[in-house]
């Protein structure tokens, strides 16, 4: 079992109290950062040794915070003289275990860098650094009468670098699609130091190769992402909150292809089953339907009048499709709570067993029912506990085991069904990471996905980019 | 220390139950400070897990860890997996007195003083505080500060001298009968706490919370001379005399006899719901325990559970009143639309909402003692919402935090606004409406 994926988690229980900071680099670092800014001590360093991906640690031997872009080119300098990698982390709300670190590496941590440098509102943009948190961004443009679009569950934590190192989706990726969509420049820091400026504020660009999405859901294996340029969009007049119950989980499955089909297009389409919605209200107290065995959340915006009548046929279509109830949110204030206790999902669920692991295949929406039926199938042949939400309207499911890490032969179940979760959804033509990345815990499935011939080319920009290996190291490939 | 430490004795699922989500992050105050993993919840609850594993000794640098956290549990309304985030901390701060790394002679010495002599001792505690209010209504205190002499005590405790409360004159023994019967028809019979800072300092507050209960069909009893919570204990890492405390509180009530036990401090509410936790493995009192945690109540959460009584009165004018919310009552007991309920209620009052209403004040139980800076900084933010209010009356319902607060602004120059129990301000209004009645009726 070597090199399995909860494997790593152990290297940690096997060091005892070695105090970091034997790194060679940490006095160069002291010099170039200042106090406060390089931590060494194991107090200090063991909260940075795991990300929120469930049974994944390792004690980095250093974290430092810059504040400029200047300082992240002298850390990779520094770096790369001592030939010690470099774990880029934003907020470490990570789902794939992106920012997890390797022995003797340095953490990065960019939340010093959390200015937001030019709102154009002439543009519609929005310059800032990457260590911001997605929150403020939309508080920014909300603020100015404008939209940011892409929100995370993780929005009041994660950091847009991270987001755009993940590629980040939301609750309203259905009609809005995902970070990418919203990225229209970043600065990025190389491995050799160099810094690059890749975009522009303009709508239209095709001088050279379209380096900009190449950094997109890099995951820190490329470049350090320093700045953001983000694009924004007006905001949308009207928006109304639906939720919907259902019997069958099924049903849900059908309704959500039936409003697809319908060719109307919601902002938002989330789906809870019977386990999410029970843990859910236990924390988040909002009045789910505890009967229900599945709920989709349904949010319509844009202009009052089309939002009333999106509204008006997404209801007939739910109760068409088999819909026990369909309630409409009373107020704004009901609707925020319904989105929010929709973000608390994923934490929820650990409310029931030690250890909490999320999934995240994602499928053509026309094969969500089967992807469903797939799922259930697979966690009852191998005697294991599953709950499933997700953005149903993507086609993007987040199957969660509900497990303890104490128990090995229970784990190596759970990563036997995870494999065959994978293969299922690539048989369905999917993915095996719809927003979460690949990190540590879906490298060994990416190959499987992008074949050969691709997988072969994203090792040779691996290697292209970061020669040495500093950058990340051991996330998505081996290079 | 024993050979398997608290934190190893622990259930690890308790541990685990922490998924490190980071959801927690944006509500921890000292994590706001800092910006470091290690001041946040889950920066905290790794090291207590890296401590339990073995992975990590029990380092000063864990102890400092552990006190810098002001127990404010805002982490614990943030997360959504259901950590008990009280419990760790509890467990964690024992853990580190029982391995002594904190330990110096004038630590051991004060800690016996306070916690083991002063606190449990209820006689010996009301001595002192007749004795501060002699002090204090002598004029002393400003003779000697005006003559330097407080410059004989320790530097910390200098700094606090100023903000020592005025202790009132009157105790709650003084100011409550044990049993006082209910106006009208009796519909409840309560047990009624008065904790010992509340006694000492708000014995007022203490005889507003039996006005309040009679009015609304209570009986009330006040066993006399009532020992400490243990709140004190058990949030600063001595559960042992915690328990000792509990013990003698249960002793002096039987829960069983009541159809609610009453108590208006915030943070000691908060423990003493804990009870049945605290005592679990003491086969003598667990049960009663068990009735007890089940039967405690925090004023205004029981004024609304039993449907208080709205006042009646045509108060003239409107006085903008805001709400800054006790973090053990709101984060610790989720009690939280019920004061704003009571305070809506009242005649001539307008609820003012503060912003960053459920952000701790910095008063924390000791903090203000074990980290008097963080503990200014979280005050002057609390001050500037407060002002930036514009009401002229704050109600809070703990005394730490009535204190902490009404301390801050005396220190600073300006117009001071009251600070209130809200339950003063609803006995109040019971009052003003009995004296238009009596009014009209002449
Ligand atoms: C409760 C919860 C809900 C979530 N909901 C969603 C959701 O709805 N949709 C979704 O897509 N994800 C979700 N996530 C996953 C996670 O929040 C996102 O992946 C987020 O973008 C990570 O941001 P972060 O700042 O925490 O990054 P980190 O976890 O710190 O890092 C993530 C990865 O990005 C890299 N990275 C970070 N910053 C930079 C940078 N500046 N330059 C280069 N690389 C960088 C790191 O090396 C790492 O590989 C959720 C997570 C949690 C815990
Ligand atoms: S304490 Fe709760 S919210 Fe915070 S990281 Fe742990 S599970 Fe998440
Ligand atoms: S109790 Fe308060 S200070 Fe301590 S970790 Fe929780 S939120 Fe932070």
């Amino acid at each position: 079992m070597k090199g399995s994926l909860f494997q790593e988690n152990r290297m940690a229980d096997q060091e005892t109290c070695s105090i970091g900071g034997d790194l060679a680099c940490v006095p160069a670092l002291n010099a170039r950062l200042g106090p406060g800014c390089v931590l060494t001590g194991a107090e200090d360093v063991i909260p940075y040794g795991f990300d929120a991906t469930a049974a994944l640690k390792q004690r980095p031997g250093a974290v430092v915070f810059p504040k400029t872009t200047s300082e992240v080119v002298d850390i990779v300098e520094i770096a790369r003289r001592h030939r010690t990698p470099i774990i880029t982390r934003g907020s470490g709300t990570g789902l794939s275990g992106g920012s997890v670190p390797v022995e003797n590496s340095i953490v990065m941590c960019l939340l010093g860098m959390n200015r937001i440098l030019e709102l154009d509102t002439r543009n519609l943009t929005l310059l800032v650094e990457a260590g911001v948190v997605t929150q403020d961004i939309f508080n920014q443009a909300d603020a100015a009468g404008l939209l940011y679009p892409p929100d995370p569950s993780s929005m009041k934590v994660s950091t847009i670098g991270g987001n755009v190192a993940e590629n980040s989706g939301g609750l309203r990726g259905l009609k809005y699609g995902v970070t990418r969509d919203y990225v229209m420049g970043l600065e990025v820091v190389l491995a050799d130091g160099s810094v690059c400026w890749l975009g522009n504020k303009c709508v239209k660009d095709v001088a050279g190769y379209n380096l900009r999405d190449l950094f997109i859901g890099s995951e820190g294996t490329l470049g350090i992402i320093t700045k953001v340029l983000l694009k924004l969009l007006p905001k949308p007049a009207a928006r109304r909150t639906l939720l919907a119950t259902f019997g069958r989980m099924d049903a849900a499955a059908e309704t959500v292809s039936a409003i697809i089909e319908a060719k109307i297009i919601p902002c938002t389409l989330e789906f809870l089953d019977r386990k999410t919605i029970h843990c859910v209200e236990d924390y988040a107290r909002v009045g789910l339907p505890l009967d229900a065995e599945a709920l989709l959340l349904i949010e319509s915006d844009g202009h009052p009048a089309a939002v009333e009548d999106d509204v008006t046929r997404i209801a007939a279509l739910a109760r068409r499709h088999g819909a026990i109830e369909v309630n409409c949110a009373r107020d704004a204030v009901e609707a925020a709570q319904l989105a929010t206790a929709r973000r608390s999902a994923f934490s929820a669920l650990a409310r029931l067993k030690p250890t909490t692991i999320l999934e995240d295949a994602t499928v053509p929406r026309s094969e969500l029912a089967n992807m469903i039926r797939s799922i259930q199938e697979v966690a009852q042949r191998h005697g294991l506990d599953v709950a499933t939400f997700g953005h149903f309207g993507d086609g993007n499911l987040h199957p969660t085991f509900l497990t303890n890490e104490r128990d090995a032969d229970e784990m190596r179940r759970v990563e036997l069904a995870m494999g065959e979760i994978f293969e299922r959804a690539c048989e369905f033509g999917g993915t095996i990471t719809g927003e979460h990345g690949v990190g540590l815990a879906k490298k060994p499935f990416l190959r499987r996905q992008l074949g050969n011939a691709s997988y072969a080319l994203l090792k040779a920009i691996k290697r292209t980019l970061d020669p040495d290996g500093l950058l990340n190291p051991g996330k998505v490939v081996d290079a | 220390m024993s050979p398997l430490a608290l934190l190893q004795a622990l259930d690890y699922s308790v541990l685990q139950q922490c998924m490190h989500c980071g959801m927690c992050l944006p509500v921890c105050p000292t994590y706001a400070e800092t910006g470091k993993e290690r001041n946040s919840p889950r920066g905290r609850i790794a090291l207590m897990r890296a401590v339990a594993d073995g992975d990590l000794s029990t380092t000063r640098a864990f102890a400092d860890e552990m006190s810098y956290c002001l127990g404010c549990l805002a982490c614990t309304s943030a997360c959504p997996a259901g950590v008990d985030y009280a419990h760790l901390l509890e467990i964690a701060r024992t853990h580190v007195e029982e391995s002594a790394v904190n330990a110096t002679r004038t630590r051991n010495l004060v800690r016996r003083l306070t916690m083991r002599w002063l606190f449990t001792r209820p006689g010996v505690l009301r001595m002192a505080g007749r004795l501060l209010w002699f002090w204090q209504r002598s004029g002393l205190d400003t003779l000697s500060r005006r003559f330097w002499l407080t410059h004989l005590l320790p530097r910390r405790l200098r700094e606090l001298e100023p903000n020592t409360p005025r202790i009132q004159w009157r105790f709650s023994d003084e100011l409550i009968a044990r049993n006082e019967p209910a106006v009208g028809k009796t519909r409840h019979r309560v047990a009624m706490l008065t904790g010992c800072v509340q006694d000492l300092v708000f014995s007022d507050v203490n005889r507003a919370t039996v006005d309040v209960l009679r009015e609304n069909g209570c009986e009330v009893f006040t066993p006399r001379r009532q020992h400490c919570c243990g709140s004190l204990h058990a949030h600063n890492g001595d559960l042992e005399t915690a328990r000792f405390l509990a013990r003698r509180q249960l002793d002096a009530i039987d829960p069983t006899k009541y159809d609610a036990i009453i108590s208006n401090a915030g943070g000691c509410g908060s423990h003493l719901k804990h009870y049945n936790r605290l005592l679990a493995d003491d086969p003598d009192y667990a049960g009663r325990a068990e009735v007890w945690s089940r039967k405690l109540r925090d004023i205004l959460e029981w004024l609304v559970e039993i449907g208080f009584r709205e006042p009646r009165n045509d108060a003239g004018g409107v006085l903008p009143v805001t709400y800054h919310e006790a973090c053990h009552l709101c984060h610790g007991q989720k009690v939280s639309a019920q004061p704003r309920e009571i305070l809506r209620s009242i005649p001539g009052i307008e609820l003012v909402e503060l912003k960053e209403a459920t952000w701790c004040c910095g008063s924390a139980g000791i903090y203000t003692i074990t980290q008097p800076d963080t503990a200014a900084r979280l005050q002057q933010r609390k001050l500037e919402h407060l002002r930036a209010s514009g009401a002229g009356v704050v109600a809070t319902a703990n005394p730490g935090c009535h204190l902490h607060i009404q301390n801050g602004f005396r220190a600073a120059d300006g117009r001071a606004p009251r600070v209130v129990h809200p339950v003063v301000l609803l006995a109040e209004a019971y009052r003003a409406e009995r004296d238009s009645v009596s009014r009209q009726s002449n």
